[in-house]
């Protein structure tokens, strides 16, 4: 199984910066996804790993061999697209033969071979269907199927799953992982979907605009978010912009002030005095106070609101309220039935709430 | 059920119209052809018989007829348009695909597109006399060659047209996908493109062929008087004998007809869609 690194990788497209300074390292045997938004650059640095496009500089490595300029069928890499690409003149036999063939495999090699890759995304017996013949779901196994039977150390992916229905979708995450843990290939996923790149990654990458803006992992990408860009990528839903006034508690939290009064407490990120933060909060972050008397010891992060939405979702209702000049959504139990225009009080524990960079 | 019927009876209409249209010149050359004497002001020929078919084929050689025989015309024309068939495809096929698939700037592809397009943009015949006297100069005029020069130059705007467009038609993922499992561009291009866009260069190829089959002008600029060719043979026999020049002229429209056949059967949409990119 092979290791890629990317470095300062660059690509233009005429006028447009496609892909700026990006560099990674992809584990061995991990996934690594490259998140962002559609024109961010995921697919291009991608495609410049499968050797479709030539970077206009930085070098990628797969092991110690550099490959940035080496054409596409000599780097060994196995790809799934976003339209499965299957071979619509060829059976499913045909399909995945047709690496094996190019490397000389003796035939009946390929047949045992195509046999354990059908096996392993559960098409058995599928050898002489057409891709026309089969549901979307299946060509995705075949197409995933083709990028495994040569043995590739590496597979790349692009929105493998963007064209499948949601159940279905969902369903295909949990055995693309399972597969890849199996097989202990090293995998490089293009999603624009925050919840799917959670899910089956061990590295996240995110990009904006063509630049890289945090690689971590699921969980610090989810509960640290580098800036207000990544934290509205990563289901977070609404942000309240001020400075930061002051540190309390030995440097551990900060006091943000925003410029119409509102003072939040919340946990420091290595900040300086006067900085621009954002403080973002994700939909379970508000914890409304039915009797304000009864409320909890501590007075920090209560603030009072105005109901302006609500949306009933059986066990659950979403709320929009008004601040000020900011809005905050919030979903809420059941029983916080609250009618709209109606004054509420509410608590913004600070470990629920992110106070992140603004840029 | 009301709005359908009134639908309906517009579309038999529309049909009605059209197939009198399409059929009418046709019947009509038929009754053309096998009329031996056809005097007005009678609405149908006196006499009539394949005398006419037999001396065009060959058969009979009477000379009450007159003496014109199509047959080494069609061969000559046939032969002519099976190799401007292979020369025009063997040029359109990587041209074609170097328009489609290869990265050219939009405005050289456009500068390329619009050369094809060139010859058929002017009247034909001044840019035909002027080949002429450029072939005279070379030798070509009155040669079998410079007639199959000038098919080529009429036929290859089609086709890198329609080769373009099929080319393009297909997504460029297939190809990439093939190299990503370890074929090289030429060996994706022989095992995927290509057999996908079969239909489309068919199309192509066969649309190449009725061109050549049917070409006047530059024939009759460059050819005459020594390459008589089937539209030839046709145009001489149309002045002083309707039913030599009614059956050549059924004679050119079956490769039409098959055709008719071959694109229904193969051509489809999305082949002449997708043109301009």
């Amino acid at each position: 199984m092979a290791n890629l690194k990317v470095n300062n990788l660059n690509k233009n497209f005429g006028k447009v910066k496609a892909v700026q300074e990006v560099s990674f390292e992809a584990p061995e045997g991990k996934v690594l996804s490259l998140l962002g938004p559609s024109g961010c650059g995921k697919t291009t640095t991608l495609r410049c790993i499968a050797g479709f496009e030539n970077p206009d500089r930085g070098e990628i490595y797969l092991d110690d061999r550099k490959i940035t300029t080496i054409p596409p069928e000599k780097r060994g890499i196995g790809m799934v697209f976003q339209n499965y690409a299957l071979w619509p003149h060829m059976t499913v036999y045909g399909n995945l033969a047709f690496g094996l063939q190019i490397r000389k495999v003796p035939k009946n090699e390929i047949i045992k071979k195509i046999k354990k890759v059908l096996g392993m995304v559960q098409l058995e017996g599928y050898e002489n269907r057409y891709p026309r013949q089969m549901s979307g779901g299946q060509q995705q196994r075949i197409a995933m199927a083709r990028a495994l039977v040569f043995e590739p150390g590496i597979m790349l992916l692009d929105e493998p799953l963007s064209n499948l229905d949601a159940q279905l979708r969902e369903e295909m995450r949990f055995e693309f992982t399972e597969l890849q843990k199996k097989l202990g290939i090293t995998a490089v996923y293009v999603t624009h979907d925050q919840a799917e790149a959670l899910v089956i990654s061990d590295k996240i990458v995110i990009l904006d605009q063509g630049k890289m803006v945090q690689f971590g992992t699921p969980k610090e990408i989810y509960s640290n978010p580098k800036n207000k860009f990544v934290a509205g990528f990563i289901a977070v839903t609404s942000f309240i912009d001020g400075r930061i006034d002051s540190f309390i508690e030995g440097k551990k939290k900060v006091i943000v002030k925003t410029d119409d009064g509102l003072v939040i407490h919340g946990f420091d990120n290595s900040f300086d005095i006067g900085q621009k933060v954002s403080v973002a909060m994700r939909m379970n972050a508000v914890k409304f106070i039915q009797d304000e008397n009864k409320s909890d010891k501590s007075t920090a992060n209560i603030f009072k609101g105005k109901i302006i939405q609500s949306s009933y979702l059986g066990n659950t209702i979403d709320y929009k309220i008004r601040m000020g000049k900011w809005e905050i959504r919030t979903n809420a139990e059941a029983k916080y039935d609250f009618k709209l225009g109606e004054e509420v009080a509410f608590h913004l524990p600070p470990e629920d709430i992110i106070v992140t960079r603004e840029e | 059920m009301q709005k359908s019927f009134f639908r309906k009876t517009i579309e038999i209409i529309i049909f009605t119209v059209f197939i009198f249209f399409l059929f009418a010149p046709l019947l009509s050359l038929g009754i053309w052809s096998v009329a031996l004497r056809w005097y007005w002001p009678h609405t149908l020929p006196q006499k009539i018989g394949f005398d006419y078919w037999l001396q065009a084929l060959g058969i009979t050689k009477s000379l009450t007829l007159g003496a014109v025989n199509v047959v080494p015309a069609f061969l000559l024309s046939l032969g002519i348009a099976i190799i401007v068939v292979i020369i025009t495809m063997a040029i359109a096929i990587p041209a074609g695909y170097a328009l489609a698939k290869l990265k050219i700037p939009a405005l050289l592809k456009g500068i390329i597109l619009i050369l094809f397009l060139l010859p058929r943009a002017f009247p034909q015949q001044p840019v035909f006399l002027n080949l002429m006297l450029m072939f005279n100069k070379i030798g070509l005029t009155g040669t079998v060659l410079g007639v199959i020069f000038v098919h080529i130059v009429v036929g290859l705007v089609f086709a890198v047209w329609i080769t373009a467009s099929t080319f393009s038609s297909i997504p460029p993922e297939l190809e990439e996908a093939a190299r990503s499992v370890g074929a090289t561009r030429l060996k994706a291009f022989f095992k995927v493109t290509l057999p996908i866009s079969t239909p489309g260069l068919i199309a192509s190829a066969v649309f190449v062929f009725l061109t050549s089959m049917d070409e006047f002008t530059g024939t009759f600029f460059v050819g005459l008087p020594f390459v008589t060719t089937l539209p030839m043979t046709l145009y001489s026999a149309s002045g002083s004998n309707i039913q030599f020049a009614s059956v050549i002229a059924i004679l050119l429209l079956i490769p039409s007809i098959l055709f008719m056949i071959v694109i229904q059967k193969f051509l489809k949409a999305e082949h002449l869609g997708g043109m301009g990119g």
